[in-house]
């Protein structure tokens, strides 16, 4: 199951500065469970976008945004918006935004962070990875993850050890800063490389033991935890 | 102010050289090392556990050439330690006398012979060189003061000119300014149109560029650098002679070659990075050559 917090109304809004026309994509499988997605959450989003002088040129639902194929079809239906869109929120977990964003040619803006995302079914990643680092960067490289796609997760650009476009790390394996700079050279947003937090912070990483308790943890963890597990833990919440 | 800043703020052409320290702790090799070129370069860089492999620590080595009033250059990667060792490190070193210290990320751990071990990498190059900047002004990464600060870290750091794409690196390169970096010294480099090339994009920074070189002792090792150092391209140019060149001539053909290349990117740069790599007996012979 993923785990998903929506980022702060301030920081997607500094995000989307740029950015006038904005076509809402989201994920109608997990992010659905854990409240941070679904047709509810892009109603939410298309009236704060609204409020604050953005224009919505559109949206889709699409279970499930980590398959690639699927998000590549089901967007193309919507080309006529897409067309007079700057950028594309996508509802999702990382992995999500990764296949969104390998399948426009606009730039796509996470609208969540990812705490985790292990197990359940409705994950099918093709080669994105999320780390779950709770921070999510996608936005400035290109839709391209850092954590996962750079060997030493840099978050400061390439290394000395790219070579041919190829990590240090293993012969055959894309360097991830290499993709990222190509990325935004493509989308003429190579300015984002000094946009980039410097530092990051691994307490984000942990997952917050608030997250982890509510019944958007994992569906097993309802099993798992007996009836009076809950029960105490709801008297106490009460108390 | 560390002599190395002295001499490039007054424009002197500079050089510096290098040693790296061994894994153990007989020391008779390396001081060996630095008896050949102590008298010719300003200051001497001490790799930190170079190529991910294990040795003596930089900083223990740059501390005996404290003793021993010669300048280290200390080199500090992101691989092995993360902000609270890297930021204690620092004070160490200057608490000890050490000025300069060149910012790395540090090739990842599978490369050298710890494969296993945890690649850290809490810091990168860059924001290693912000760590030094704040601490400079008397706060560590945190935002906390320090007691007595060590407000003179000349702080360096290293750019690649052959690298694809070179764009990447300049905009790295300024990334690195922004963050504090005073000096460059340069990945090897072997072909002064590529070198530059790449000055005419860099010197708009008007922050010193030494330029880096190791000294290729044979074309077995110029096709090794050319096949498995990022960023180095041998040309065949040089390789050839080196071939030619029989084993007791590969010296000096090697020391002329390098010479020549020197003397080329001479007016282009601000100084020169010598990597003897084992070499260092030849190292006054190639400067005399280049009246250096
Ligand atoms: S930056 Fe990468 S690891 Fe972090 S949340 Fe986004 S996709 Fe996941
Ligand atoms: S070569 Fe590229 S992917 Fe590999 S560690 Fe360096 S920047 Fe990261």
């Amino acid at each position: 199951m993923v785990v998903n917090i929506p980022k702060p109304d301030k920081e997607l809004f500094n995000m989307l500065d740029e950015y006038k026309g904005i076509f809402i994509v989201a994920c109608g499988g997990c992010p659905v469970g854990c409240d941070s997605g679904g047709m509810e959450r892009v109603k939410e989003l298309e009236g704060l976008l609204v409020k604050n002088q953005k224009k919505v040129t559109g949206n889709a639902l699409i279970d499930f945004l980590c398959n690639k194929a699927l998000v590549g079809s089901r967007l193309a239906s919507h080309i006529e918006p897409l067309r007079n869109t700057d950028a594309v929120l996508v509802v999702s977990c990382g992995i999500g935004v990764q296949a969104t964003a390998s399948m426009i040619d606009l730039p796509a803006i996470p609208a969540n962070d990812t705490l985790s995302s292990q197990g359940m079914q409705g994950l099918w990643p093709s080669s994105e990875r999320c780390a779950g680092c709770g921070t999510c960067y996608l936005a400035l490289t290109g839709g391209i993850c850092p954590i996962t796609t750079c060997s030493k997760s840099l978050l400061n650009g390439m290394c000395g050890g790219q070579h041919d476009g190829k990590c240090e790390v293993e012969e055959s394996r894309d360097c991830g800063w290499y993709l990222i700079f190509n990325r935004l050279k493509e989308l003429g947003k190579l300015d984002n490389l000094k946009k980039i937090p410097m530092l990051r912070d691994y307490r984000k990483l942990d997952v917050p033991d608030k997250e982890r308790t509510t019944t958007r943890w994992a569906l097993e963890k309802t099993e798992v935890y007996s009836e009076t597990v809950w029960k105490q833990a709801e008297e106490k919440k009460e108390a | 102010m560390s002599r190395l800043q002295e001499s490039l703020k007054k424009g002197t052409f500079t050089i510096t050289g290098e040693i790296g320290p061994p894994k153990g702790v007989d020391l008779t090799h390396c001081w060996g090392e630095v008896e050949y070129i102590k008298d010719r370069v300003v200051a001497i860089n001490v790799t930190d556990n170079q190529s991910s492999v294990m040795r003596i620590s930089s900083q223990s080595i740059c501390s005996l050439l404290v003793q021993k009033k010669l300048e280290p250059i200390l080199q500090i990667t992101c691989r092995d330690r993360n902000r609270l060792a890297i930021q204690g490190d620092i004070l160490g070193a200057y608490a000890q006398g050490i000025r300069n210290i060149l910012a790395l990320t540090g090739d990842h751990t599978t490369a050298g012979d710890h494969p296993g071990s945890k690649p850290v990498f809490d810091l990168d190059s860059v924001s290693l060189l912000t760590a030094m900047s704040t601490m400079k002004d008397g706060k560590d990464l945190a935002g906390q003061e320090l007691e007595g600060v060590p407000s003179d870290i000349f702080c360096g750091a290293i750019v690649t000119p052959g690298a694809d794409p070179v764009e990447m690196q300049l905009i790295k390169m300024e990334r690195k300014i922004e963050a504090g970096a005073q000096f460059f010294q340069t990945q090897a480099i072997y072909d002064p149109k590529v070198f530059e090339a790449f000055m005419k994009g860099a010197s708009r920074f008007k922050v010193p560029v030494l330029c880096g070189i190791v000294i290729i002792k044979s074309a077995g090792m110029a096709n090794y650098m050319n096949n498995f150092v990022p960023g180095v391209i041998v040309p065949d140019g040089m390789i050839q002679p080196l071939k030619d060149a029989s084993k007791e001539d590969r010296p000096k053909k090697s020391i002329e070659l390098m010479a020549e290349f020197i003397r080329e990117i001479r007016p282009m740069c601000q100084g020169l990075h010598i990597m003897a790599m084992g070499w260092e007996k030849y190292v006054p012979e190639l400067l005399d050559m280049c009246e250096l």
